[in-house]
């Protein structure tokens, strides 16, 4: 528990893209996706991620199709749109320039100012 | 387009709504299932993995809100989620739905009539075009809109502010048709009125300035929409006709619109009359009396751009002219704008100052009833505290809770709104087409229209805010642990707590409304019992004015002295005399007396203003008015002896100093006249029932004569049987002159209507106020049996005595009960000095109200804590002990 980072406000969004970018998925293969491709640092707590993917669906980021899991399952599958791929584009961008500009700002020694 | 296509999507997904949440549902049981594969996989039994799987998922249902709220379109669908688990909720506890619902529609409904009154007498202008800029005008001394006939003609042509000035009397006319006289209310108008109005005609055509060539030259009517709809059935061939008025041929020109009724918002005249023809409408002629202000109100329209201040500037330089030219009739003269539908400050003025206090009366009680259903809902919200807990508990936000709180509130609010204004719409509907006195042409044209409605929605919703608002603190310092552990917070708190506060206050409210509403009570039957300065019992009133039948000089006095005669002929009748005006008759006759040595007789050396009465030498045995000193008049007293008068005993002392210097002293009237006095009789009322004692004086009718007349016929035992050999005796006399007749008691009614009206509206909002405040104590009291219920029942076990149940258990109401009661009756007492202006000798240091109140408040709390203490006292120990 205790070395799991807790998610910054705002960036579930962006996790939950990044995520849908690698393959279609539904809603518990993200889960485990962002697990799988955060090291399982990052814990999103199950009841949160259904509100981030209908907010991402109605700004017309995901689409949605039914279809079978891979437990033989039923399931609503989850993929990119074309405006998705591009906000996943932008945010990575700006993510990166926020974490640089941050990590510089953290990094910065006295006598350097 | 977008717009278009995002409506869609709103209708659309309403529409879906139940298609998304089963898609939804499946969605999170796929989730779930997903998960519990997972966990199997990991070694549990399945049945293990998917209870684990759904504990670790978490409330689905909040997940579920969310979910919708973050689709779109939700706030509809979760404010209708919210309505409908309201309306679960309000079905499941009826009691206290309509507990509530009724609280609020008393409430409510009590300000829609106040605010509807309100409106339609105040605030909605007359029904002229433009009517913003229409305004009265009043004189500034003395805050009278009525002036003379030659003072209007000079404002009219002298002033630079108005586009035009009409003027208008009222008066009661002799109407024959064909072979029914019939007396019929008529507005006097100037030959101008209906352009300066800027009204159009419904039917033929208005007179005008034009048709106006000297005294009785415009011989012509107008008629108004209800009165030709009611006394010509709709016949547009009407115009044209000629009909006799007083005897006298006038034309019929046309018919106003429906919407116009006259220029005084309660006043419906049947016709209007061209004022130059005066003379065959009164009797008399006062147009070119300078000093005999027998015009009711002058009135027009603004010219655009000028403000009533800077009317008011203009109108005293015409003023001042005036004073200089006329120093004999036309005393300091200023001059004001005042709305012209109530005749300015005159009738205004109490109006006013009565709706006032009776807007802030209702308020009152809305803010009690609102205290009331706010310590309800708290009782309510602490009720279903566990219900909260475990919604929150579950996930739900508190913001959630409290807006499920709120739905309910506003439901709640808007039924009884809704209630409150049916009820209210229908009485105003009443109160429009009533005729409070059966004398006059008054009417309260109070319909309701869009304004009452959006004042009673907004109030509703207002109200809804304040007591939905009390219990919000509460349910955002639920801790779920505590009370699902311990079950409902059982903890008594000593300290005061708002609900408490709120119910001192609405028991205050009450206990004002109980005193000034006792105050009014007492002073209403004390004005009943006071000396009037006449016997209303036992006497018949004939009214009639010979003007309605062509009179007109010696005529006049000639006729009145046969019907007097012809009267006082018919068996059982002890005595007739004539009056030109009755006491107490819609304010009475007043003129300016001086001293004999005066001889500058303009108003500013005036020594006072005098009610004056002309009447027929018998009128104060028939009146039993008592004659102190001297003589009475004689029919011998007529144009040819000196000049004499009666006064009343206020009149001696103020004029005279004393009754003994009065008599057979001189004083003088405004035309130079001396007149002596010859005798003295007791003090009565004359204007109103509440005023201080006023001069007057009885002038010989021969002397000074009156085409009205008013004869009081008294009679030995009940005048009733008098009244069909009354009729006949007239008829015989002159059928062509209308005439009324009524009993004095009767007559009397008009007088006593203000004082009767402010004391039912303050009965009625008193009962109201009484009904509220049983209705708080008894859900207060209620509440602390059924949340003390264990308690008293351990207390009951151990051996505690009835009384000391009933302390625990109602103490604190019964404390607060005493609390509110004093802070009210001192308020009250404060509150009726407001009263004093409308109630006879309105006081509150009276044994009787103050012990009137306290009785009241105490079969008031006796009647709210009767059902919680026999609750209270019939708490079985053994049962309760073995429930819990």
């Amino acid at each position: 528990m205790t070395d799991q980072a807790s998610l910054l406000p705002g960036t579930l969004d962006l996790l939950i893209l990044r995520a849908v970018s690698l393959g279609p998925l539904h809603g518990y293969g993200v889960l485990l996706r962002i697990g799988q491709i955060s090291g399982n640092a990052l814990l999103i707590e199950q009841g949160a991620l259904y509100p981030g993917l209908f907010r991402l669906v109605r700004q017309g980021l995901l689409k949605t199709s039914w279809g079978t899991s891979e437990n033989n399952r039923r399931a609503k599958f989850y993929e990119l749109t074309a405006a998705g791929r591009k906000r996943l584009r932008q945010e990575t961008d700006n993510w990166n320039r926020l974490v640089t500009a941050i990590g510089a700002a953290l990094g910065a020694q006295a006598e350097e100012v | 387009m977008k717009v278009l296509d995002r409506l869609r999507f709103r209708s659309a997904t309403l529409f879906r709504r139940s298609r998304m949440n089963a898609e939804m549902e499946e969605e999170l049981r796929s989730h779930i299932q997903h998960r519990a594969d997972d966990l199997e996989r990991s070694g549990l039994a399945r049945g293990e993995a998917e209870q684990s799987a759904r504990a670790e998922f978490g409330g689905q249902l909040r997940v579920k809100q969310e979910c919708q709220e973050a689709a779109g379109g939700t706030l509809i669908e979760s404010v209708w989620m919210d309505l409908r688990f309201a309306a679960r909720m309000l079905r499941k506890s009826p009691g206290f739905t309509a507990v509530a619902v009724v609280t609020l529609a008393v409430a409510i409904g009590a300000n829609a009539v106040v605010f509807g009154v309100l409106n339609a007498l105040i605030l909605r202008p007359l029904n002229v075009p433009q009517a913003q800029s229409l305004w009265g005008i009043e004189r500034g001394n003395d805050k009278a809109v009525n002036q003379s006939y030659p003072d209007y003609v000079d404002l009219r042509d002298r002033n630079r502010s108005f586009e035009d000035l009409a003027a208008y009397n009222v008066a009661a006319v002799g109407l024959n048709t064909g072979n029914n006289p019939s007396s019929a209310w008529i507005m006097e108008v100037t030959g101008n009125y209906f352009d300066a109005l800027g009204v159009q005609p419904y039917l033929g055509r208005y007179f005008h300035g034009a048709d106006e060539h000297g005294p009785n030259s415009a011989p012509y009517i107008v008629l108004t929409y209800a009165f030709w709809h009611t006394h010509f059935q709709d016949d547009r061939g009407v115009v044209g006709r000629v009909v006799q008025l007083n005897k006298h041929p006038f034309t019929i020109l046309g018919v106003a619109p429906q919407e116009f009724r006259g220029t005084l918002v309660f006043v419906f005249p049947d016709f209007w009359v061209p004022l130059v023809n005066q003379e065959q409408v009164e009797g008399v002629n006062v147009l070119d009396a300078r000093g005999n202000r027998g015009i009711l109100m002058v009135l027009g329209h603004l010219k655009p751009g000028v403000t009533p201040s800077q009317a008011a500037t203009d109108l005293n330089s015409v003023g001042s002219y005036l004073e200089k030219a006329y120093p004999k009739d036309d005393g300091q003269l200023t001059f004001a704008l005042a709305r012209p539908g109530l005749a300015g400050d005159w009738l205004g003025g109490p109006l006013r100052a009565f709706l006032t206090g009776l807007t802030v009366l209702a308020g009152l009680i809305l803010l009690a009833a609102c205290a009331n259903l706010g310590s309800l809902f708290a009782a309510r919200a602490a009720d279903r505290s566990r219900e909260v807990a475990v919604r929150l508990a579950l996930g739900s936000s508190p913001m959630r809770v409290l807006r499920q709180l709120f739905t309910e509130a506003v439901l709640i609010s808007l039924m009884g709104g809704a209630a409150g204004l049916w009820g209210s719409v229908q009485l105003l509907r009443g109160l429009s087409v009533w005729e409070p006195l059966p004398t006059a042409p008054i009417h309260m044209p109070v319909t309701p229209d869009a304004n009452v409605y959006l004042v009673a929605l907004l109030l509703s919703l207002a109200s809804a805010f304040l007591f939905g608002a009390v219990p919000v603190r509460q349910v955002l310092h639920t801790d779920p642990y505590q009370v699902i552990k311990s079950g409902s917070t059982g903890t008594v708190r000593r300290q005061i707590t708002a609900r408490d506060l709120l119910l001192v206050m609405q028991i205050a409210i009450c206990a004002v409304l109980v005193t000034s509403s006792l105050v009014a009570v007492r002073g209403l039957l004390r004005s009943l019992h006071s000396s009037f300065g006449f016997e209303p019992q036992n006497a018949m009133l004939v009214e009639t004015a010979t003007s309605m039948a062509g009179y007109s000089g010696d005529g006049v006095p000639a006729m009145q002295k046969r019907m007097i005669d012809a009267l006082q002929a018919i068996p059982g009748v002890k005595s007739v005399g004539m009056v030109d005006r009755l006491p107490l008759y819609y304010g009475a006759n007043s003129t300016h007396v001086f001293t004999d040595r005066t001889s500058d007789l303009r108003p500013a050396n005036a020594t006072a203003e005098v009610v004056v009465y002309n009447i027929s030498p018998e009128y104060l045995e028939a009146a039993q008015t008592t004659l102190l000193a001297g003589r009475t008049l004689t029919w011998h007293d007529d144009k040819n002896a000196p000049r004499v008068a009666i006064i009343n005993r206020e009149f001696a002392s103020k004029i005279f100093g004393s009754a003994t210097n009065a008599m057979n002293s001189y004083y003088k009237i405004k035309d130079g006249s001396r007149i002596q006095v010859v005798g003295i009789v007791e003090d009565g009322k004359y204007g109103s029932l509440a005023e201080d004692p006023q001069p007057a004086m009885f002038l010989p009718v021969l002397q000074s004569p009156s085409s009205e007349t008013c004869l009081v016929v008294r009679s030995n035992g009940d005048p009733q049987q008098l009244g069909a050999a009354i009729k006949t005796t007239m008829r015989d006399l002159d059928a062509g002159l209308p005439f009324t007749i009524r009993t004095w008691r009767q007559e009397l009614e008009s007088a006593l209507f203000p004082s009767r009206m402010a004391t039912l509206s303050l009965g009625v909002l008193g009962a109201l106020g009484a009904m509220l405040s049983i209705t708080g104590i008894f859900g207060m009291a209620a509440y602390s049996v059924s949340k003390r219920k264990r308690e008293l029942g351990i207390r009951m076990a151990l051996g505690a005595q009835r009384k000391e149940v009933l302390q625990t258990a109602l103490g604190r109401a019964v404390k607060l009960l005493a609390i509110g009661s004093v802070a009210g009756l001192l308020l009250g007492i404060l509150a009726s000095r407001v009263l004093a202006s409308i109630v006879y000798q309105a006081t509150p240091r009276d044994p009787l109200v103050l012990g009137g109140v306290v009785l009241a408040m105490m079969l008031l709390g006796l009647l709210a804590t009767w059902i919680p203490a026999q609750r209270a006292l019939s708490v079985n120990p053994l049962i309760l002990l073995r429930e819990e």
